[in-house]
């Protein structure tokens, strides 16, 4: 266990060599961008405007270029990521997101644009000493206190303790000017943390029927008309989670050739998985039903009970209507209404 | 007021006026109400009517319009605007909706008054078939002068507009939400939805076109939106995307008289019709210079 005083927090993120990713203001938005001088860090933020998801897994990149000459068709893939960079200020479920998209791209057949920034990253934890009031991250075994991070920091008033926990992370931490501290320096904190997210009101939600056994009775369930009337189907959830992984892959047209690129899909929109034969979802209501199935009963029932929401709050402070995941595993879950 | 209104719902249900209600109910909190349809008395138990039911509901009207039987719709004062409007381009019959007009002190989010709700236009109903209200919602709701931001950027150079509008468009993510509430919105397929358009919504080839796909919306809306501010209201990245809209509306007010969509089916709509005192375009282009 090592600490720094809080006044040198910048200056230590500024000596790093490497390419720093820190939560910053931008407007009256936080997000996760390059720090450098003249930004605003915000490491009080909890529940970040965007999601450190975009600098693993970006809204949009380019993938390959087709350039056309002749009868000959030239094709160029875009670079991946080589150069390390230190992804820094991240929270214990943004960091349990990460490990969701993980199994999505590090699985057979891994995405390699992904596993590139994947490996180049070195991730600093931070704990949340003072959790935001949608937090619920308690529901799915995640640790407030103690991200799975390679090194993690704990704020404690005027100092932070910190402690490495990976190679990456020991020696980004060797670097960093900091003493030595007592082994037990954060108990106390970690023990503050889990008081205060025990006592938010949505951290002891009933998870009981969220998994492959029940799937098509939640899926026929019929509070799905109720849940998603008043759903407008814009993008606000899917692109504000940092589990959602869903993208499409298009082609732009730059006349003289192809710039084939992925972006960001959504489930809510109309196009979402379209076919030849139409829409298989052709209400709100199945792309509701869709996204919140996805993430607690799809999810799960294929990796090992994993839940793919992990109780960030975004969704709930963001739905221009008011509904979320919180909602629907309430009106989902055991004791169902009616 | 919410138990007028809700006896008044329940009655008109029970009694087959209407075969269903859209208004509020409650949520996990006291302020996350969300919109909501009510079919049965039993249902009612969540309805709910006060400072936090800020959503419009009149774009909800387009769906609720398709069914059969009446909807029983409550409509604060400016979502009648919306909603008259929505009638006045033949996109909703009038015979199929029974509207309450809702008294409105002001709507709220967790934290305080809404935008919307700062720079109240009016507390006049354009449409109702009868009104539940109170002296004190009968009263002004915020004073702030409608136009104040839209003049503090026509005081900027062209320059300093065009960089305040790259920040704050830069930051949009392309979620759509403030297309889909705005219920001037109201093509039945947007054009931004369409794979084979070519200009598809996903992703933008540049910033540029980023910033395009608001102000070309906003011209689309021209003339017809209300300024209900719903979509400034929504933006997930708090775009003050009503600015572009008001920018409109006090063009238009300038150069062809005052107007208010929604407020009467009689009013010329400004940019539907000509007269010879018309603004020259070359006055427009003057102005643009800045």
């Amino acid at each position: 266990m090592r600490t720094f005083s809080a006044e040198k927090l910048e200056s230590l993120i500024s000596s790093m060599t490497l390419p720093v990713y820190a939560p910053v203001e931008e407007g009256n938005t936080v997000i996760y961008a390059p720090y450098e001088a003249g930004k605003k860090l915000r490491l009080d933020k909890v529940g970040t405007d965007k999601t450190p998801k975009e600098v693993l897994f970006p809204q949009w990149e380019t993938l390959m270029h087709f350039r056309m000459e002749g009868k000959t068709i030239e094709l160029t893939e875009e670079e991946r990521a080589k150069e390390d960079y230190v992804l820094f200020g991240v929270r214990a479920c943004d960091m349990q997101a990460i490990r969701v998209l993980d199994k999505v791209f590090l699985s057979d057949p891994v995405d390699t644009y992904y596993a590139a920034r994947r490996e180049h990253g070195i991730i600093v934890g931070l704990a949340c000493d003072q959790p935001g009031k949608n937090c619920f991250c308690k529901n799915f075994d995640i640790d407030p206190a103690q991200p799975d991070t390679d090194l993690v920091l704990w704020p404690a008033g005027d100092t932070y303790y910190c402690e490495a926990y990976t190679d990456k992370g020991r020696a980004l931490m060797d670097g960093w000017d900091t003493e030595e501290a007592d082994e037990n320096a954060v108990a106390e904190i970690k023990e503050n943390i889990a008081k205060k997210y025990d006592a938010l009101p949505f951290a002891h939600l009933n998870l009981t029927g969220f998994d492959g056994e029940h799937l098509m009775e939640k899926f026929e369930s019929p509070q799905w008309k109720k849940l998603s009337m008043a759903c407008l189907g814009c993008g606000t959830c899917t692109f504000s989670c940092p589990t959602c992984q869903c993208y499409d892959i298009r082609d732009y047209d730059t006349g003289h050739g192809i710039q084939r690129y992925r972006c960001w899909d959504s489930c809510m929109y109309s196009d979402f998985t379209l076919m030849a034969h139409g829409t298989n979802r052709p209400t709100q209501l199945e792309k509701y039903r869709q996204r919140f199935m996805h993430k607690l009963v799809y999810f799960p029932s294929r990796n090992e009970g994993m839940y793919s929401c992990v109780g960030c709050g975004r969704c709930i402070e963001k739905c221009p209507m008011n509904l979320n995941i919180v909602k629907v595993i309430k009106a989902l879950g055991e004791g169902e209404k009616e | 007021m919410m138990k007028k209104i809700k006896a008044r719902a329940l009655s008109l249900l029970s009694d087959g006026t209407v075969k269903r209600v859209l208004g509020w109910e409650t949520g996990e909190t006291a302020w996350d109400w969300s919109p909501a349809l009510f079919e049965t008395e039993k249902e009612m138990d969540s309805f709910v009517y006060g400072v936090y039911a800020g959503a419009n509901l009149s774009k909800y009207c387009l769906k609720m319009g398709k069914m059969d039987g009446k909807t029983l719709v409550i409509l604060k004062p400016c979502d009648t605007l919306s909603f008259r409007q929505l009638l006045h381009e033949h996109r909703l019959e009038r015979d199929a909706f029974y509207i309450i007009g809702a008294g409105c002190t002001g709507m709220q989010d967790e934290n305080s008054l809404l935008m919307k709700c700062a720079a109240c236009k009016s507390k006049n109903f354009a449409v109702y078939d009868e009104i539940i209200d109170t002296e004190e919602a009968k009263q002004p709701t915020g004073t702030k002068n409608r136009m104040e931001d839209v003049e503090k950027l026509e005081q900027m150079t062209a320059e300093e507009r065009f960089a305040f509008w790259q920040g704050e468009l830069s930051r949009c993510i392309r979620c759509n939400a403030c297309r889909n509430v705005c219920p001037a919105c109201s093509c039945i397929k947007c054009v931004f939805d369409n794979p084979s358009s070519g200009v598809q919504s996903k992703a933008p080839v540049t910033d540029f076109e980023e910033n395009m796909f608001h102000i070309i919306r906003a011209y689309h809306v021209a003339g017809r939106c209300t300024d209900c501010g719903e979509c400034s209201r929504v933006c997930p990245q708090h775009i003050p995307l009503h600015l572009l809209n008001r920018k409109f509306i006090k063009d238009m007010n300038e150069l062809y008289g005052e107007y208010q969509a929604g407020r009467s089916d009689d009013e010329r709509t400004p940019l539907t019709s000509y007269t010879m005192e018309d603004a020259e375009p070359g006055i427009v282009h003057e102005r643009g210079r800045g």
